[in-house]
């Protein structure tokens, strides 16, 4: 039997606010454990939330990112639950008022096809704090800092048939959060993390089948594999003639499994109602309209500008335009090297290889905008070729300097005298004189192909750095002769 | 209301209610639905619901860190702490 895959996307999105969204601690990450944890964080008797302007600000630019409505009142609700890391025994969210409603956002699939998913809602409320399981003499400990930082909860229709389109969905969305400047993007702090629900149903049913929820993802990659495991689990079970129960499981980024969580768990009946402390919040169309102003650039507008402005090829201006601080880096690069094209294959080449082998974010990145420039520019005047342009780099990532120190310390610099490279084709010339023979003696289709073993030769005879125009050039002229 | 009801109620609570008096608290409960119901026949046709009693509406806080860190504080009246960390009964085994 033929299946089809559905998925829908619930993201936990950490807005980048100063303090946590009912109280004035920070939310500063890696903070010591509990010293951001006031008397409102740690539910004491008396306290009484006091809801964060920004927060609502950053929702609002979201809802107006997905072309949704924005919630002009909404209202918070007690979510009621007993887990040690969540001290008030509820989480305060919204559910029948949210901040964003409907809206959507269209994704660029590989092949040029287009998908338009739809945003059912977005909902503020406040996150937990950590459970710390090793061994406290046998018990857990506990660290409320992270409880009470502000999120969204953005919730998709099940309008994803693959782990393809639900990956570019994810990518999609860290890509219009970081760009809005609301969040940081940091996936492996937590600062966004999935939850996927994943059903089949045979190919051409209407009605859904039942799904099940994995919680808790925080990268793409694992998204990816965690979606092709219980798709196959599902269609499996199925196959076999049994029936998928709906649960919720958790996905274990060490050993790449998922597990179906225990019903102890797993809280099934949140008793919902309007929390009392807290009143409806107004928003107005002026408000709406001021928020509409201060948007920035979001990815799609940058990624039509860079081809634009650039002459970047769809593909070059979409994976560079898709996040902002790669934008940025590029945009700098551009600018200070005079040559977006060289700026763009450097920033997609040899840095995005080197952050990703070394699994660091953009701004981590040990080469600067400036620093790449100099590099780039002395490509563009012949000092050095691509080639050792290469090295040079790696040994600037590693902090050996500036490419103009690296490239005089370590005597880079390309050989364009003529005199020089005469002479070094003259030895290639003299110490394979088989090799000569055979050239001068081939049909003249032939000798293009042979006439890359004198480069070779000679390129290693100069340490790479000869100008390999040049160079080719003398060859041709030497050897013809 | 039924025991079992009013059971799992409890449990989700996290409410000891004990044999004696599980029949007395299933009963009042049911009078308390019984006013509930009295209110719901109420003609409420064009009227919104309101998310609180009082009509006022929320004002919002400047984004600006206001809490010190006060943990030693709050940690002398802890039952447990280790390392900076609350310790409670274990969660997970």
């Amino acid at each position: 039997m033929e299946w089809e895959t559905v998925i829908g996307l619930e993201i936990h999105v950490q807005l980048a606010t100063k303090t946590k969204i009912f109280s004035g601690s920070s939310i500063t990450f890696g903070a010591e454990p509990n010293t951001q944890a006031c008397a409102i964080d740690l539910a004491m008797p008396g306290t009484l939330p006091s809801p964060n302007e920004q927060a609502f600000r950053f929702a609002t630019m979201f809802g107006l990112a997905v072309n949704a409505e924005i919630g002009k009142r909404s209202v918070f609700e007690r979510k009621n639950y007993f887990y040690p890391d969540l001290p008030k025994g509820y989480q305060t969210t919204q559910l029948a008022e949210p901040i964003v409603g409907r809206g959507y956002v269209d994704l660029q699939l590989e092949g040029g096809r287009t998908k338009r998913v739809g945003i059912h809602h977005a909902h503020l409320e406040e996150d937990a704090g950590k459970s710390l399981h090793e061994d406290y003499h046998g018990m857990s400990g506990i660290d409320l800092n992270r409880a009470g930082t502000p999120l969204i909860e953005v919730v998709t229709d099940p309008d994803m048939r693959t782990s393809e389109e639900a990956v570019a969905f994810a990518r999609k969305l860290h890509s219009l959060v970081t760009s809005l400047g609301i969040c940081d993007g940091e996936m492996s702090q937590g600062s966004m993390r999935f939850d996927v629900n994943i059903s089949v149903r045979p190919k051409g049913q209407e009605e859904l089948g039942t799904r099940t929820e994995t919680k808790n993802l925080n990268s793409f990659r694992f998204m990816e594999r965690c979606i092709h495991q219980e798709v196959e689990r599902q269609i499996e079970v199925l196959e076999d003639g049994g029936t998928i129960k709906q649960e919720t499981r958790l996905y274990d980024g060490d050993t790449h499994t998922a597990r179906s969580m225990r019903s102890k768990e797993e809280a099934n009946d949140y008793r919902y109602f309007p929390c009392p402390d807290l009143l409806p919040v107004i928003i107005d169309d002026d408000y709406i309209e001021a928020v509409r102003k201060m948007l920035p650039e979001l990815p799609d507008a940058r990624q039509a500008r860079f081809e634009a402005t650039f002459g970047l090829s769809n593909y070059d201006a979409g994976s560079l335009s898709a996040d902002a601080a790669t934008s940025a880096f590029f945009e700098s690069t551009a600018a200070a090297c005079g040559d977006a094209k060289l700026a763009a294959n450097w920033v997609m080449g040899e840095v995005s290889a080197r952050l990703n082998s070394e699994e660091l974010s953009i701004a981590a990145a040990k080469v600067s905008p400036e620093q790449l420039a100099g590099l780039i520019v002395r490509i563009k005047d012949q000092t050095i070729s691509n080639k050792i342009a290469k090295t040079v780099f790696e040994a600037m990532w590693d902090g050996e300097g500036n490419a103009d120190e690296i490239i005089e310390a370590k005597g880079l610099k390309q050989v364009s005298d003529s005199g020089a490279l005469e002479k070094i084709v003259d030895e290639v010339i003299a110490n394979n004189s088989a090799q000569v023979e055979n050239y001068r003696s081939a049909d003249e289709s032939k000798r293009p192909k042979m006439l890359g073993f004198f480069v070779g030769q000679a390129m290693k005879a100069s340490r790479g750095q000869a100008n390999p125009q040049q160079l080719n050039a003398i060859l041709l002229a030497k050897l013809e002769g | 209301m039924d025991v079992s009801e009013i059971e799992k109620l409890a449990h989700l609570a996290r409410l000891n209610i004990n044999d004696e008096t599980i029949d007395e608290t299933a009963k009042s409960i049911t009078g308390v639905l019984a006013l509930v119901d009295q209110l719901q026949a109420a003609n409420t046709d064009g009227t919104a619901p309101m998310a609180h009693p009082l009509d006022a509406i929320q004002k919002l806080r400047i984004d600006e860190v206001s809490e010190p860190n006060q943990r030693e504080r709050f940690q002398a009246i802890a039952p447990a702490t280790e390392d900076g960390l609350y310790l409670v009964p274990k969660v997970i085994e």
